[in-house]
Order: structure tokens, then C-alpha cells, then sequence
């Protein structure tokens, strides 16, 4: 193997090992993707099931919404990118404006899906409404999938604003710089991952139709 | 693969950020073109390769794997191929009903 | 532990992984006795046709908390939780795990998901009773507290995560000078094994019980059929999980076996690498085969003949291992001292729940004996008998080391003989009735089974009798055994270089690793 082995680095006064950290990020993003792949899997599942219930259903959700959060959150994930460059090139406010836009995107992000959803939930399309009930087989299956992925999803992105939040403090603490910048990359990875979920999630649903 | 310090850890341009960037908007804006035309089946297909290709520009790049050794990038490998198995062997059973 | 503060708060949150594991042996302890009483209780009731002590609706929630404790209480975290922290840094020569902060908040999150089960029980209509795989259609339906208990796995799963997580970044950077992969002791590769299952499996639980959850509370319908759902697709979802989860359950024990045989046959393992690669290969021939519990289940033909093909498949490194212990001992210069008699406790049992897990792999065979005893005494011999004697080996094997005491070794033998005729009186009539056609998770049962039920019953006073036993010597033992020194049993993996109880920083100057871990030359037991 490739690595070298070093003592701890856990707060034993030891030197640090930013590998393993990175490592152990890693890790936690593979337990994200699984989570979400259940889910996936259910997709996979009932668009073999009902292809046309899903083509209708795809159909009635707005593309617009959805390119616009897309292209929304591809800049959320360039903005933190940068941030880590700026942070490492020895430029920490620069580092911290590009994270209260990433912030600022995710917000935008949040907004724009409460607005989604309201149009939905006051045109009686939600799980359990009469008009799903009575609708083709499979578009109730269709916008519960919708529902509880892309609020899955939503739940994500607030935790990973928190997340984001947290490592700005941190650069305006001081104890996250040039020299140790591991957190905001962790924190920056986590970012990435949840716009990696919508980067699939977008076409399976907006452009299904 | 580094230790302690991670000297070594390469820092990618803001350049090289920018252009991914682009290069993500292109392939959405793609993605939304072919989307309304009618391939059938393809469709599917086309969106998830765009999708796929779009995920690789962010994981190789914005998350440094491109920079990262073989370790990391066999485990992020392990961790898709294990999701790809889960939904493929389901569909042993829902293909064949 | 030497040198470190007293009180409870400076236990509680502790980083030190030593402490941790004890904390989590403790707690895993306690609910094993939880869970054992609800065995018993099962028993009791089924120790004769008709009502015996409670009524079917009491008796489908006993038998389903008997799984959940069991499950995700004790069996999951047992050997990684517990013996993992405290002796896997040491064995490859470190100071703690990668994470400690991160070890600490899995302890907690093991707390808080108990906390969370038990509340189940006394919120709402009272504890689940859906039998711990919580199938839907009744998962949504039923008025018990489901939502609370589904909700209390999912934190549960969270923390056997961590624990993963922290295990893999540990055995990958932490190893000291002329620790290479290839001396590790086969302990630490039976952990990092598990910790990928725990990993990459576990999420999937996590969004399993989630969409119980949203099912109950939200009315998602996505396994509704009625709304267009597939029944079919839940059982997938949770098998995919459950099934790597025996995994997670089996590995460590193996681990434990792999490093005791040795010791006691004072002879290097027989095929390491074997071994090794075995352990690697469980883990993932072992997420291919899920649905080797879902052949009665309406899925396709093709599904059924994939699936039991790869059942086979996964059986050859677990046989593998069987083998290759055996020869370890073969020729061996055998100490027999308590640890060996749980280790080969566990090879015979494991062999025989092993050996009947083909049954139920052959798809002809299952469509005979599915959701039958036989079912139920197949995974108590593979989970019981293989874990469960696994983990009184880890006990007996690393008691000295962790309490610096030595237990009463007649009284230890004895318990374990006891406990293992119990066990077989237990389990074994349950192949039999099985065959007949007993079904299980049933209250009530048909004349012709009783005379293998009131054996069973009886097996099971044996078996609690032996296990009180085991635990009363060993509590003693702890308390006021005589002293132990540093490798009363002389091993040579690095545990047993140092003091017993470990000093608090594991070691006095980091190790430099010159030999392999069953390399004896130069190593002798003190008593």
C-alpha cells in the first residue's frame, strides 16, 4: 500500500494526519451515496414498471425550476472549489466571500424548491391526494419518489450550508488557513456530494418526459 | 499518500475551476436540448451519461480525485460498483417477473 | 485504565478507545441479558399448546423485541464495539483510533438508539410486533409503535457506521513500523472486513427504515399496492442490508477464532493469507446474495436461480476458514484452557449452522423449510453458536488483559459445557420440527410438535443456567481473581506485550514489529 502509517492524530497532542481525514470523509460520502441509491434503486424500479406514468409525470413538473436550481448549484460547487484555492493561496477573505455565495446559492436553492412545492401541494399533487389516487397507475408512485427524494435531498443541502457556515467560521477564527485547511476541503467534499445527487436527480425527473 | 502536513497536495487553479464550470453549464444546457427530442428509449440513456460524465467533472476535479492516489480512487470505484450491484441484482427479479 | 481521572463524566466522555469499549461491553452485556430473558420468555410460552403465560398479541411483540435487542443491541456492535476498541489499536501497535471525538459520539448514538427502542415500549400502543423485519404491508398498518422503534435503528445503524468508518481509517494509517498487512493479526483483517460492510451496507438499512417511517407518518405509498406500489421492493431494500449484516455479525467472531487457535495450539495459523482473503471475499460475496431470503416470495424464476447459485458461492471462504483451523490445530501443541473450548464450541456449531444454511440456499430445499423452525435454528446455530461463542471466547481470551485478573478456569469449562448442551437441547428439535412443517413466529402450534417443543424448552433452562453461570464466574473473577500477568496465556500479538490492564497510552514507546502475529519464538505465557 502506498500510504505511510503515522501515529494519531486525535487530539493526543500527535501530529496531524490530514490523509486520514480526507480518508474518513471519504468514507462517510460513501454511506451518503448508498442512502440515496436506495432510493435510486426504487426510481429504477418503477420507471421500468410504469415508463409512461413517469413520462406524464415528468411532464408536469417545471423544467424551468429545475435547470434553474441545476445551474444553481453546478456554482454553488465552483464557488466552494474556489474557496479552497483562494483559502490555500494564502487569501482567506476572498476564501470566505466565495463561501457566503456558495451559502447565499444554497439559500436560492431552498427558495426556489419552496416555491416548487408549494405550486405542486396547491394543485392537489402530493402523496395521498385525491387527484394522484385517481390518477394512471404509477404518477402517484412518480411524485412520491419526487417528494421524498428531492426533500431528502433538500435536507441535505441545509445541512450542508450548516456544514459550509461552520469552516467559514473557522477561517474567521483563524484555525482554519493555508496551513490546515482539511475542514473546509471535508466540509467542501460534503458540498459536492449533494450537488453530485441533484446532477442525477435533475434529468430523472425533470427530463423524464 | 501525504502524511501529516500534505505538503505535496496539489491545489487546482481557479482557472481550471472556472473551466469545469463551464464545461458543467454546456453539458446541462445539453442535457435540457436533448431532453426535447424524442429518442425513446435512448432518452434515458443519453440523460444518464450526460449526468454520468457531468458527475465525473465534479468528483475528478472539484473533489480532487483526478489528484488523489490509487487507494481513494479504487474505494470511490468499490463504493459505485456496490450500488451498481444492488440495483442491477434487484433487477434479476423485476425484469423477469 | 492506569493513570487517568476517576467519575463517571470523565467515562462517559471519554476518547480513551479502551474506556470506550468497556462502556459498550457493558452495555451490550446488559442487553444481552434483556434479550435472553425474552428468549426464555418465548419458550416458556411455547412449551405447550395454548396460552401458557400470554396472549398472541403480547407474544408477537416479546418475539420481535427479542430480535431488535438482540439484532441491533448486542449482536451488531458485540465484537467490533466492545473487544474491537479496546484491543484492535493496541494489536497493531497504536495509540488509539483515528477518530477518538468521532468514537465517542458512536457510544453515544448506541445510547440514544436504545434509549429510543425501549421508549417503544412504553409510548404509543406499545412495543412493535411485526418480528424485526418490520415487512410491509403490517409495518404500515399496525397501531404498534413502529415508527419509534424504526427510528431508534436508524440511529443505531449510525453508529455501527462510525465505528466502521473509524476502524477502516485506523487499520489503514495508524499501523506502527513493520506493522505490514501481512503481519496483521487476523482479528484486525476480520474488522476491517466488517467495517466495509459496515459502511456501504449499513445506509441502506438507514433509508429502509426511513421510508417505514415516511410511510406511517407521511403516507408516501411507495409499497402500497393499492397505490401502485411493490411490496417486493421493501424486502429487496431490506435484505440488501440485512443480509451483509450477518456479516458484520460472523467476521469478527471468525477473527477472534482465528487469533485464539493459534495461542493454544502453540503453532502458526494454518494459510494466513488464506484467511485473510477469505474474510475480504465474505464480505463481498456476501452483499450478492440477499435474496436468498425472498425465494417464496413471488420474485422471478431467474432471481431465485441467480441468487441461490451465488448462496453457494459465498459458502466456500467460510469454509475455507473451517478448514484451515482445523489444521491449524492439527499436530499442534494443544494448551486446552477455556478460550479453546468456546473456539472449538464454535467450530462445531458454526459447522452445523453453516451446513444447514445450504438447505435454505438450495431454492428446492427452501420452498420446503422457509419461515419454518428450521429457519430459526439455522441462524440461532450460525448467530448463537457462532457469534455468540465467538464472543465468550473474545471474553474468556482477553479477560486477563482487560481486568488483570484470571477468572476460575474449572468453573469457566464448566459453564461452557453446560451452555453447550443447553444450546443443543435447545436448537436441535427445531431442525426437526422445522422439517415437519412447524412455522415460525407462531403462538400456538398442532399437537404433533409438542413432544420437540417441550425438549426445546427444556434445552433452553440448560443453556440459561450455563450462561449465569459463565457470567457469575467472570463477574468474580473481575472482582477478586487472582492476579494476571502481562500473557497468561503466551501469545504474540502485541495485546499481550504490554501490562494487564494496558497503560493509558497503550504503549510506553511506539512498537517496532519484527515478526509475524503467531510467531512464538521468544514468547512466554507468565500465568
Amino acid at each position: 500500500m502506498d500510504e505511510h502509517p503515522t501515529m494519531s492524530a486525535g487530539g493526543h497532542g500527535l501530529p496531524r494526519d490530514d490523509y486520514a481525514s480526507r480518508l474518513g470523509m471519504w468514507l462517510f460520502l460513501f454511506t451518503e451515496i448508498l442512502l440515496f441509491g436506495g432510493l435510486f434503486l426504487l426510481y429504477a424500479a418503477y420507471l421500468h414498471r410504469y415508463p409512461e406514468a413517469f413520462h406524464a409525470g415528468g411532464k408536469m413538473l417545471d423544467k424551468v425550476f429545475g435547470t434553474v436550481n441545476t445551474v444553481v448549484l453546478i456554482t454553488s460547487s465552483v464557488t466552494v472549489a474556489q474557496s479552497i484555492t483562494a483559502l490555500r493561496l494564502g487569501n482567506p477573505d476572498r476564501a470566505c466571500k466565495l463561501l457566503y455565495a456558495t451559502v447565499a446559492l444554497a439559500g436560492m436553492f431552498m427558495v426556489n424548491k419552496f416555491f416548487e412545492w408549494s405550486a405542486k401541494i396547491a394543485h392537489d399533487i402530493y402523496p395521498g391526494s385525491a387527484h394522484l389516487l385517481e390518477a394512471q397507475d404509477g404518477l402517484g408512485i412518480f411524485f412520491s419518489l419526487y417528494y421524498v427524494m428531492t426533500g431528502l435531498h433538500g435536507i441535505h443541502v441545509i445541512i450542508g450550508a450548516a456544514v459550509l457556515l461552520y469552516a467559514l467560521r473557522g477561517i474567521r477564527k483563524g484555525h482554519v488557513n493555508a496551513d490546515d485547511y482539511v475542514l473546509l476541503e471535508n466540509s467542501g467534499l460534503y458540498w459536492h456530494l449533494v450537488d453530485l445527487v441533484w446532477i442525477y436527480l435533475f434529468p430523472l425527473f425533470y427530463l423524464v418526459a | 499518500m501525504g502524511s501529516g502536513h500534505d505538503d505535496a497536495h496539489h491545489i487546482i487553479s481557479y482557472g481550471t475551476n472556472t473551466l469545469i464550470w463551464c464545461l458543467l453549464l454546456l453539458l446541462t444546457a445539453l442535457t435540457v436540448y436533448v431532453a426535447s427530442l424524442d429518442f425513446g428509449f435512448l432518452n434515458v440513456v443519453v440523460a444518464l451519461t450526460v449526468a454520468t460524465t457531468k458527475a465525473g467533472l465534479v468528483v475528478l476535479y472539484f473533489m480532487h480525485l483526478r489528484y488523489e492516489g490509487w487507494l481513494l480512487r479504487s474505494l470511490v470505484f468499490l463504493a459505485f460498483f456496490i450500488l451498481a450491484i444492488a440495483i442491477g441484482f434487484t433487477f434479476f427479479d423485476l425484469a423477469y417477473r | 485504565m492506569a493513570g487517568t481521572r476517576g467519575g463517571i463524566a470523565s467515562w462517559l466522555f471519554s476518547t480513551d478507545h479502551k474506556r470506550i469499549g468497556i462502556m459498550y461491553l457493558c452495555g451490550i452485556m446488559g442487553f444481552f441479558l434483556v434479550g435472553l430473558l425474552l428468549g426464555f420468555l418465548v419458550r416458556l410460552e411455547l412449551i405447550a399448546p395454548g396460552p401458557t403465560i400470554m396472549d398472541a398479541q403480547t407474544y408477537n411483540t416479546v418475539f420481535t423485541l427479542h430480535g431488535v435487542i438482540m439484532i441491533f443491541l448486542v449482536v451488531i456492535p458485540s465484537i467490533p464495539a466492545a473487544f474491537g476498541n479496546i484491543i484492535l489499536p493496541i494489536q497493531i501497535g497504536a495509540e488509539d483510533v483515528s477518530f477518538p471525538k468521532l468514537n465517542n459520539f458512536s457510544f453515544w448514538l448506541y445510547v440514544i438508539g436504545a434509549l429510543m427502542a425501549l421508549s417503544s415500549l412504553f409510548t404509543g400502543k406499545g412495543g412493535p410486533d411485526t418480528g424485526w423485519t418490520f415487512y410491509v404491508p403490517f409495518s404500515q398498518t399496525t397501531s404498534t409503535n413502529v415508527s419509534a422503534a424504526v427510528l431508534a435503528v436508524f440511529v443505531l445503524g449510525f453508529s455501527s457506521i462510525l465505528t466502521g468508518l473509524n476502524f477502516i481509517t485506523t487499520i489503514h494509517r495508524l499501523r506502527a513500523p513493520g506493522m505490514t498487512w501481512d503481519r496483521l493479526p487476523l482479528f484486525v483483517w476480520s474488522l476491517y472486513a466488517t467495517g466495509w460492510i459496515q459502511v456501504l451496507a449499513t445506509p441502506v438499512l438507514g433509508i429502509t427504515v426511513l421510508l417505514i417511517f415516511a410511510e406511517r407518518v407521511l403516507g408516501v405509498g411507495l409499497f402500497d399496492p393499492s397505490r401502485g406500489g411493490d411490496p417486493l421492493l421493501y424486502q429487496h431494500l431490506f435484505w440488501i442490508y440485512s443480509h451483509p449484516a450477518v456479516y458484520i455479525m460472523i467476521l469478527p467472531a471468525m477473527g477472534v477464532i482465528s487469533d485464539i487457535l493459534p495461542v493454544f495450539a502453540r503453532k502458526n495459523i494454518f494459510g494466513y493469507k488464506m484467511i485473510a482473503l477469505s474474510s475480504l471475499a465474505i464480505a463481498f460475496a456476501g452483499s450478492l446474495v440477499w435474496a436468498h431470503h425472498m425465494f417464496t416470495s413471488g420474485m422471478s424464476d431467474t432471481a431465485v436461480l441467480v441468487f441461490s447459485f451465488l448462496t453457494f458461492v459465498v459458502a466456500i471462504p467460510s469454509a475455507i476458514k473451517v478448514f484451515n483451523w482445523v489444521s491449524t490445530l492439527y499436530k499442534g501443541s494443544i494448551r486446552i484452557e477455556p478460550p479453546l473450548w468456546y473456539a472449538l464450541a464454535f467450530i462445531f456449531l458454526f459447522s452445523i449452522g453453516g451446513l444447514t444454511g445450504l438447505v435454505l440456499g438450495s431454492a428446492g430445499t427452501d420452498i420446503h423449510v422457509h419461515d419454518t423452525y428450521f429457519v430459526v435454528a439455522h441462524f440461532h446455530y450460525v448467530i448463537f453458536g457462532g457469534l455468540g461463542f465467538g464472543l465468550f471466547g473474545a471474553m474468556h481470551y482477553w479477560f486477563p488483559k482487560i481486568f488483570g485478573r484470571m477468572y476460575d478456569k474449572k468453573t469457566a469449562t464448566l459453564a461452557c459445557f453446560i451452555t453447550f448442551v443447553g444450546f443443543n437441547v435447545l436448537y436441535f428439535p427445531m431442525f426437526v420440527i422445522g422439517m415437519q412443517g412447524m412455522p415460525r413466529r407462531y403462538y400456538d402450534y398442532l399437537p404433533q410438535y409438542t413432544t420437540g417443543h417441550f425438549i426445546s424448552t427444556m434445552g433452553s433452562w440448560v443453556l440459561a443456567a450455563g450462561i449465569l453461570l459463565m457470567f457469575w464466574n467472570l463477574w468474580r473473577g473481575s472482582r477478586n481473581g487472582p492476579a494476571a500477568g502481562d500473557n497468561p496465556w503466551g501469545g504474540a500479538t502485541l495485546e499481550w506485550s504490554v501490562s494487564s490492564p494496558p497503560p493509558h497510552h497503550n504503549f510506553v514507546s511506539e512498537p517496532v514489529v519484527t515478526k509475524g502475529p503467531y510467531d512464538f519464538t521468544g514468547v512466554k505465557a507468565d500465568g
